[in-house]
């Protein structure tokens, strides 16, 4: 108690002498996020909505930019599930085995988090390219993978390659071995153990990093530009759109498309926080 | 072959978790799947790297240090590390004082605050850029400010610093924040006790404590900001060489078909944020041995 109490003392007094500081430090952080994220976003939304909701639907359903927003939303959905496929086996073959490779492939997995989206364009662009030996030859049997769909897709996929693995990794390290091992010994199948008690346990993870992707997809442009040859109406993304509405000086339609992914965006975030909120109750429940 | 194993009897969990840890006994159908996994992995990041890597010498090494060294390399190169230091400079400052707002600090606004900081990621870079030309464009909401400034933002550094800040905000924030958090209020507390001052408990106390996670948010925060493309194409206009940072010289090598170029700069930026991803991975080992 008096140990307490003459901590407590010295501490008010530099609370008392910090309050000038303590209040700079809010004014600097509000100022800060004021400045670089409020006014920015307040500008965008005003502007997309200054001619009116009517302008604003036509400018996001003309054809190009409906079918440019069509393109993402389809490209997102198939990264998301082939991520969500892909990164479950991937985080749990990496959790659950011994192998060759391991190692390397553990610090693989961050690659795409560290390199530019350009560069991974570029990359794509040099192995896949139609001067390239592969994209060549790929050419011959009619699949076209740059300045076309394949492009967009693979871009993607490999831009978002660690959400969901990163997302189900710790939750597959952390919770199951004990049932896991406990479904064996009781003579389960692994198929059977995978379906019954690791996918339950792993399924808001999973949830959480497929929306991630799909999130990032959306706003993806660094390796779209480079590899999707951004024809309007075949394979031009929204992203891509907005950059040629604003270099057309259109600034009210890029506004619109904006405005309508950074809600879709926003949308998706929330859903993650909420997921990610309902976390905690599951826990005690379990 | 001792005593203690022969108590374990087949099939037991011990030798279940053994058998899993080391594999000679896979079945089939797991030998295919990681199969796959390493497959997909390889295919999929490996392959265009070393596409990359190899294009990026097909006319020799003479001709990739030609490349990278030319005036506009250099300076592009010169430009992108500049707007990186400073972007980070600047998240780190003011990323610190929010981190720190947001751990220690019970006031009212601190949900909408927190809601805040993760908006950058939830923007598409293109848009981020595009704000800044609303914003201080052509009849922008702050064009009259900075014309009274006589600043140029738009089409020019100023805006290219305040996009890549933009667009790496939340990375020393969120890394600084759980660090923090996890190191309650003991040891500062006992600094104040002995009487030392706020500004002197910070640098003594507080800033070596969560060194490891703000070093981890600045490199993730530098990073980021080399690689930046969308934002900084839109902000700067691709007006002149001036403006024109490592990842823009590839969008124009790419346009002028000067492929080698392109292939030899995406080498020199890979192989930045390799470097610090390695370094990445050595703090986050490192921290977890302090821990």
């Amino acid at each position: 108690m008096s140990a307490s109490i003459q901590s407590m003392a010295p501490r008010r007094r530099s609370l008392a002498s910090g309050a000038m500081g303590k209040w700079g430090l809010r004014g600097a952080a509000i100022i800060y996020l004021g400045f670089m994220i409020v006014l920015p976003l307040s500008a965008i939304v005003a502007n997309g909505f200054a001619a009116g909701v009517k302008i604003f639907w036509s400018d996001v359903t003309n054809p190009t930019a409906f079918s440019a927003l069509k393109l993402t939303i389809i490209a997102s959905v198939i990264v998301s599930a082939v991520n969500a496929v892909m990164g479950t086996l991937t985080a749990y073959v990496v959790v659950r085995y011994e192998f060759i490779g391991k190692r390397l492939l553990n610090s693989l997995i961050d690659m795409p988090f560290a390199i530019p989206t350009l560069v991974t364009g570029v990359m794509l662009v040099a192995l896949y390219g139609p001067q390239r030996t592969l994209g060549a030859w790929l050419m011959g049997k009619g699949i076209q993978v740059i300045f076309a769909t394949p492009g967009i897709v693979l871009a993607l996929l490999l831009i978002t390659y660690p959400f969901v693995i990163r997302a189900v990794q710790p939750v597959l390290m952390e919770v199951e071995k004990g049932q896991e091992e406990a479904a064996y010994t009781l003579g389960a199948s692994k198929w059977i153990t995978f379906l019954h008690i690791v996918l339950p346990n792993i399924t808001r993870a999973l949830m959480t990093g497929s929306l991630l992707t799909f999130a990032r997809a959306l706003g993806e442009f660094g390796s779209i530009v480079v590899v999707a040859g951004n024809i309007p109406g075949k394979t031009l993304t929204a992203p891509v759109y907005i950059y040629g509405q604003i270099e057309s000086q259109n600034q009210r339609s890029a506004s619109a498309m904006s405005v309508l992914l950074l809600g879709l965006s926003f949308t998706l975030i929330l859903v993650v926080e909420w997921i990610q909120s309902r976390k905690g109750s599951a826990h005690v429940h379990q | 072959m001792s005593t203690s194993d022969s108590t374990i009897k087949p099939g037991g969990p011990l030798l279940n978790q053994a058998r899993a840890r080391r594999g000679p006994r896979l079945s089939f159908i797991e030998r295919v799947l990681i199969g796959v996994v390493v497959l997909y992995a390889a295919v999929l990041l490996l392959g265009p790297l070393a596409a990359l890597a190899w294009s990026s010498l097909v006319d020799g090494a003479g001709e990739f240090v030609r490349q990278v060294t030319s005036p506009d390399a250099l300076s592009s190169l010169k430009l992108t590390l500049m707007l990186a230091a400073g972007a980070t400079i600047i998240n780190t400052v003011f990323g610190l004082c929010v981190a720190w707002i947001l751990v220690r600090d019970g006031f009212a606004g601190q949900k909408i605050i927190n809601g805040l900081v993760d908006l950058p990621f939830a923007v598409s870079p293109v848009i981020a850029g595009f704000m800044l030309i609303l914003l201080f464009g052509r009849g922008g909401w702050l064009t009259p400010i900075i014309d009274w400034l006589g600043i140029k933002v738009v089409f020019a550094v100023p805006g290219m610093l305040i996009a890549t800040t933009f667009i790496s905000l939340p990375f020393v924030i969120r890394e600084v924040m759980p660090v923090l958090s996890q190191l309650g209020l003991e040891q500062e507390n006992a600094a104040y006790t002995m009487g030392a001052g706020k500004l002197q408990t910070f640098w003594r106390v507080t800033l070596p404590a969560v060194r490891w996670g703000l070093l981890y948010g600045v490199s993730l925060t530098f990073a980021r900001a080399v690689g930046e493309i969308g934002a900084v194409l839109v902000v700067s206009g691709g007006v002149s060489h001036l403006t024109e940072t490592s990842t823009l010289f590839i969008f124009r090598s790419l346009d002028d078909r000067n492929y080698v170029g392109a292939y030899a700069m995406a080498v020199v930026l890979a192989a930045i944020t390799f470097v610090i991803l390695m370094l990445m991975e050595s703090l986050k080992k490192r921290s977890e041995a302090v821990d």
